[in-house]
């Protein structure tokens, strides 16, 4: 019997997921001519109504803390941008046994972009070419003199800043002129100039000018909570209301990706999503497929669309999809500076975030482990807020007049030190799916394998010394490891198990630095990589990857930079090649 | 309070509507000022009138207040912690928390059981020179170790401690009396004042 198609809708372009890569995707594409229908699992933004910029903690009844305190020492204080979580009610991941691995998501138009700390560094020369220098991991399949146009097109529209210092493999950028330090940020660089520790004005996607109609900072320190003026970049407020602006954007909200649909010639024609508010199931059609939906939930949307030509998931005939998977070896020591007792009360708030940096300041030395890490580090007369007050609690218990004095005092004068690292991908790390566990929506989840190499934990171990130095160095004292480094006693004299290995390290546990990447990766070579030197899967045309999934090290820089200039340079392939008509 | 308010509505909008020309912000002042009425409901609901507490007796509720005044009181400078809502902000929290209800609300009920055994009656009853004697021994880790009887009443005392602390240093007074400078608008940044040694 002969069915008559409803006339269907087709995009020029699908972009799965609304973040730093999605959104520069959106905004590249729409400006090249193209339509692009964006899916976004998570409800659309309004900034008036979700940030809580410039609200007082005693304007809310539980202060911050949240529902029975459940925000106290978490990440998603109750006055952050609606941003994501550690864990999402019906939306579960699993760990292999012995695994320990936290996967921080977003549900929300704009991603993680609304609360990132807003760092945005260059990868160097070098990070490319990782195997070519010490003859581990792998090189990209590009060269950092290929990426840096994009780079620079990126800060030159989203406003970061900075300064020109020529640092080895810390390339310099576009860049607005720098806040002036803080206290804090005195004292330790002036620890770091007698330590022959670099120390340099921090690299941030904040605007201390204006910038395409987007007003200056205003130095409130609250990027986290969202900016109201978007002053700082989010892809929400500066990525997707450009693409608006075309005429030819849509944006789905609420679209959980479930499956990405090959069509009879081997091209993907459409996306099955569920739509969250009815739990009913559509497709959209498009002529190319832009999948940004972060790196691991990018390898689970292509492993979970398996068909006939592609049993083990969309364009993974290698295999490696999942694989190589990193964050950045993180560690953090805290110190007392006493001189800043005698500080006056003023204004320390400034951007939402470091204004000085120590970027990998032993490039090209000899060290007992590979690659490098940066220094990030912050403290000083902030916003009280909760838990706060919980280290001089301890520190000086009792209770009364002195205490209260005893608070006064200390308060501000801690500045805590955070080593963000490159580790080289292993054969132990890795997601793929679980074969027994769905989320609501009936889609199968990730199952992560995680395991630090002796290098990280080597890494690690240095950030620790350097941080005491530096403490030491700047007439402060060490307050004790966050990370519970020298708590454990019960390993002494025994063959020390991997996780007691990694804590005495002080190394952060897996995926908690939230620089997860590497799943999906890019490469010269079909057997070995999942896409090509332009981000387009080898073995499926019209089908690319925009967020961090492509990257193939992960280099001692926070990732969104580069995100967004990979994804600027994949999106300007694609224009080219929907010209030329090849897609 | 309401003069603040004001003006930081006002720069919120002058900050709006300087950048709506070009903007690719679809900046609307409408909702820029429900923004802040928003702010001030949630201000209006917490003020004045007696508190009824969520989840304490209202027994139990006078001794938490007792303690919290203890832990931080008021003085020449400005209120103590019940003046600040620290109380209310412990209740509310431990309305929603069961693990807060075990350690405060049993730590309480531990508080008078010790007082009882010690002097012949609760807490509240006891004498100020009584109820000194008993936060001295709570108040330190080291009089757990040498009385280890004290330890359940140590680890409540810390974290109704560290709570007070949340609810005394977020409040108004106790911003004020930190004297934390900032959550306002600059155009820009001053740096660090020079200090000598800084």
């Amino acid at each position: 019997m002969a069915q008559i198609a409803p006339a269907r809708k087709v995009y020029d372009v699908c972009v799965i997921g609304s973040g730093a890569g999605g959104g520069t995707a959106a905004k590249v594409l729409t400006e090249g001519g193209l339509s692009v229908v964006m899916l976004e699992a998570g409800p659309a933004l309004n900034p008036y109504k979700d940030f809580k910029e410039h609200v007082w903690p005693y304007e809310l009844a539980h202060r911050g803390a949240d529902v029975g305190g459940r925000a106290r020492h978490e990440l998603n204080s109750e006055f952050m941008a609606p941003n994501g979580f550690w864990e999402i009610e019906g939306e579960p991941y699993t760990t292999a046994p012995d695994t320990q691995f936290r996967w921080f998501r977003s549900r929300i138009e704009g991603g993680r972009t609304n609360h990132w700390g807003r760092i945005a560094l260059r990868f160097g020369p070098a990070d490319f070419r990782a195997r070519s220098i010490d003859g581990r991991g792998d090189d990209w399949p590009i060269a950092y003199e290929e990426l840096a146009p994009y780079y620079d097109k990126v800060e030159a529209y989203i406003g970061v800043f900075g300064t020109k210092e020529n640092v080895p493999n810390a390339p310099d950028g576009v860049f607005l002129p720098p806040p002036k330090p803080r206290c804090t940020e005195t004292i330790v660089k002036k620890a770091c100039d007698r330590l022959g520790i670099i120390c340099i004005p921090s690299r941030m996607a904040i605007l201390t000018q204006p910038l395409n109609g987007r007003a200056a900072c205003h130095y409130c320190a609250q990027c986290g909570r969202g900016c109201v003026t978007a002053a700082n970049f989010s892809s929400s407020q500066v990525m997707l209301p450009r693409a608006r602006s075309t005429g030819r954007f849509t944006l789905i909200p609420n679209a959980m990706a479930r499956e990405i649909v090959l069509d009879k010639s081997g091209k993907v024609e459409a996306v099955s999503y569920i739509d969250k508010t009815t739990r009913g199931e559509n497709r959209v059609y498009a002529r190319a497929f832009v999948v940004a939906a972060s790196a691991c939930e990018s390898s689970r949307l292509l492993l979970n669309s398996r068909s006939n030509s592609f049993p083990d998931g969309l364009a993974n005939g290698s295999g490696v999809i999942g694989r190589y998977l990193t964050d950045s070896v993180g560690s953090s020591l805290a110190g007392y500076f006493p001189q800043l007792e005698k500080v006056p009360a003023h204004n320390h708030d400034g951007v939402g975030g470091m204004h000085l940096y120590m970027p990998w300041w032993r490039f090209g030395q000899k060290n007992d482990f590979l690659r490098g890490y940066h220094i990030e580090f912050g403290g000083g007369r902030h916003m009280p807020g909760v838990g706060g007050f919980d280290g001089v609690c301890a520190q000086y218990e009792g209770y009364g007049p002195s205490l209260k004095q005893q608070c006064r005092k200390s308060y501000g004068n801690v500045i805590g030190f955070a080593g963000r690292g490159e580790m080289i991908p292993n054969e132990k790390s890795y997601c793929e799916i679980d074969p027994n566990v769905v989320d609501e929506w009936g889609i199968p989840v990730l199952r992560f394998h995680w395991e630090w190499g002796e290098n990280e934990l080597k890494m690690s171990k240095h950030m620790q010394e350097t941080f005491r130095e530096i403490i030491e160095t700047g007439g402060g004292t060490v307050l004790g490891s966050r990370t519970q480094a020298s708590e454990d006693h019960s390993t002494e004299g025994r063959a020390l198990t991997d996780s007691a290995k990694a804590k005495a390290s002080g190394i952060s546990e897996g995926g908690t630095i939230i620089h997860e990447l590497g799943t999906v990766r890019m490469g010269n070579d079909p057997k070995t990589s999942a896409l090509n030197r332009n981000c387009q899967a080898h073995s499926v045309k019209n089908l690319f990857v925009a967020d961090a999934a492509p990257f193939v090290t992960n280099a001692d820089k926070n990732p969104t930079l580069t995100i967004m200039a990979l994804s600027w340079r994949t999106s300007e392939y694609l224009l080219e090649q929907a010209k030329k008509g090849d897609i | 309070m309401g003069a603040d308010l004001v003006s930081r509505r006002n720069v919120l909008k002058t900050l709006s509507i300087g950048v709506a020309a070009g903007s690719v912000l679809r900046v609307i002042p409408l909702e820029a000022a429900e923004y802040a009425h928003r702010i001030i409901a949630v201000e209006k609901s917490g003020a004045n009138g007696a508190y009824t507490p969520k989840f304490f007796r209202a027994e139990q509720y006078k001794t938490l207040q007792s303690l919290c005044e203890a832990i931080f009181p008021a003085d020449v400078e400005c209120g103590g912690a019940v003046e600040a809502g620290a109380s209310e902000f412990i209740d509310l929290l431990t309305s929603e928390n069961t693990q807060y209800q075990l350690s405060l609300g049993g730590g309480l009920m531990w508080l008078d059981a010790e007082c009882v055994d010690r002097f012949g009656k609760a807490y509240l009853e006891c004498d100020p020179q009584q109820q000194k004697e008993m936060l001295d021994r709570i108040a330190y880790r080291k009089n757990a170790v040498a009385d280890t009887s004290l330890s359940q009443g140590v680890e409540f005392f810390a974290f109704l401690r560290d709570l007070t602390a949340d609810g005394f240093f977020t409040s108004k007074i106790g911003i004020e009396y930190l004297g934390y400078i900032g959550n306002t608008y600059l155009t820009e940044f001053p740096g660090c004042p020079a200090v000598p040694g800084v």
